[in-house]
């Protein structure tokens, strides 16, 4: 986490929709191994940066640089749409909200997380196969399952089916859309248990995107505050929760309900 | 009778001259891209689409008086859709027909690559349904489009994968994926895979005419054709265990025919010309009789 040159460095980003403001002028930047969680209500713009500076989403104002491989920070948009693309399938992974956006729900679990493999040349069956199995016994999925289809699995196991899919070619900066929504508390907590452990172990670099305040505070370890497409608040996750300066986030941090 | 005669007469081979041009520009650029599909203004045809609309208007844009033309339907000279599209460029280019491949100098073909090997100086013409090899795994044309301008060509091994993962071994006998010239992906259309090993660096050109998608798209002769596949799974054609009934050959590809309600069957070759050939030439198979 204290390497001593950024893996993203994010300007002044921002984009409009027609007159509305998606997200203004954000600034940041991301070390490598660390986490950054981008937390605010909905519509207050924290897709639409996490789209943007994934470059799924064109940017109209800013600067998304990346340091590649070898030590060279670029800018996205001076690269190519190949090399882009390559980048978002080797160095990169995106883990969507519904997992059914980010896998092929009608091809087996064993074909979706052996595809980026496929994508960058893999071309023996047999090692393929080993490498999905050993990446479903990482995420916790019983490796019988590994000529299933996703249709067939839960909505857990889908999500870490996904992020299987997405680690399987040791990506460095992966981008979370709300990882854990729409499951029970049960399976959220074992989901979160297995990424915090994954992050540590692989030493990725993570941009969260949750409304969950309590997600956010297990897994990151630096926040940013939304609201209106602004970034009204950063700083590290724990000072912002315990102590929040902007009356938006002492009014977001008063909102978690206490059971 | 005659007063007409002069006015409603179809130009030489049915379509226009300026969408015969249309065409050649396409399959121009199709033979310079191997394995590209190039759009075209695919013409309303007087056939059903799934028909052969592709083809004919292939056929129809490169065929001269001087071509002899041999169609197939699964091999065979004498099945509806190939006798009736044999007797449409009989009528409106008056063109001489054959069922030898080796005396065709334009061969329209559904679902087979004929036996006999083919020359310099042939062109081999497929009707093609679906001509996007991506199309059942991306359902998105910009999408699919934009895979072939990255070649981003992971998801066909994809497919593949899940042959194996489900049957064992590859399981697509047929329009199975080829690489062309080492960049495009391509849907061979509907033969055999018995037949892909055929387009390798065949000296015939061959070309691909989808009317309904309206899409052109080329091997140039001599270009490298290679069926994907996986280091441990590689590909293999289809074998039979039995010779042709008729003709007694070990080494073409075989139709099933039923003879009875009894489980009565035999096996003979889909190619009619080449097993006719053989007959004449003397063989004779297990069910077959002497010629």
């Amino acid at each position: 986490m204290t390497a001593e040159q950024p893996l993203l460095k994010v300007s002044n980003l921002s984009r409009f929709y027609g007159g509305r403001i998606g997200c203004l002028d954000v600034s940041f930047d991301l070390w490598p191994g660390e986490v950054l969680a981008i937390v605010g209500e909905s519509g207050s713009g924290k897709t639409t940066l996490l789209n943007c500076v994934s470059s799924r989403l064109q940017a109209q104002a800013g600067r998304v640089e990346y340091r590649m491989r070898d030590g060279r920070l670029r800018a996205l948009s001076d690269m190519g749409e190949a090399e882009r693309r390559f980048l978002m399938r080797t160095d990169w992974g995106f883990v969507h909200q519904n997992p059914a956006d980010g896998l092929r729900m009608t091809v087996s679990a064993g074909a979706n997380v052996g595809e980026r493999l496929m994508a960058v040349g893999a071309r023996h069956y047999g090692h393929i196969r080993e490498t999905a199995v050993d990446w479903l016994q990482r995420v916790e999925i019983n490796t019988d399952r590994v000529d299933d289809p996703p249709r067939a699995f839960s909505g857990g196991m889908r999500q870490r089916l996904q992020i299987a899919r997405n680690l399987v070619t040791a990506p460095r900066l992966v981008f979370m859309d709300e990882p854990t929504g729409g499951l029970d508390v049960s399976v959220q907590a074992r989901l979160l248990d297995l990424l915090r452990g994954l992050v540590s172990d692989l030493g990725l670099a993570v941009i969260l995107v949750t409304h969950d305040l309590a997600v956010a505070r297990l897994l990151s370890h630096r926040m940013m505050v939304m609201k209106d497409g602004r970034v009204i608040e950063a700083g590290l996750t724990d000072r912002v929760l315990d102590d929040p300066r902007e009356p938006y986030t002492q009014l977001l941090v008063s909102s978690i309900l206490q059971v | 009778m005659s007063a007409i005669e002069g006015i409603a007469r179809t130009n030489f081979a049915y379509l226009d001259e300026q969408t015969k041009r249309m065409i050649r520009r396409a399959i121009l650029k199709a033979i310079a891209i191997p394995g590209y599909q190039v759009p075209f203004a695919s013409r309303e045809m007087p056939m059903p689409y799934g028909w052969g609309t592709g083809g004919v208007q292939v056929t129809a844009a490169i065929i001269g008086p001087e071509d002899r033309l041999k169609v197939i339907d699964q091999g065979a000279d004498d099945t509806t859709n190939a006798v009736s599209i044999r007797a449409f460029f009989e009528k409106v280019a008056n063109v001489a027909v054959t069922t030898h491949t080796r005396d065709a100098t334009i061969i329209q073909t559904r679902h087979r690559i004929p036996e006999a090997p083919l020359s310099e100086g042939q062109v081999l013409v497929y009707q093609v349904p679906i001509p996007e090899p991506l199309r059942f795994l991306e359902p998105r044309e910009t999408e699919t489009r934009m895979m072939h301008a990255l070649e981003e060509y992971g998801l066909m091994h994809v497919k593949l994968y899940e042959d194996i993962a489900r049957n064992g071994h590859i399981a697509t006998t047929y329009a199975y994926p080829v690489q062309v010239a080492g960049r495009y992906v391509m849907d061979p259309s509907p033969i055999p895979k018995f037949d892909n090993p055929k387009m390798d660096r065949s000296p015939a050109l061959q070309l691909f005419g989808a009317g309904r998608e309206k899409r052109i798209y080329a091997v140039p002769p001599f270009t490298e054709v290679k069926s994907l596949d996986f280091e441990d799974h590689p590909f293999t054609i289809q074998r039979f265990d039995k010779p042709c009934a008729l003709c007694g050959s070990t080494h073409s590809y075989l139709d099933e025919v039923v003879l009875d309600d009894r489980g009565g069957r035999m096996f003979v070759c889909s190619d009619t010309d080449f097993c006719e050939e053989r007959r004449e030439a003397g063989h004779v198979g297990p069910l077959g009789v002497p010629a």
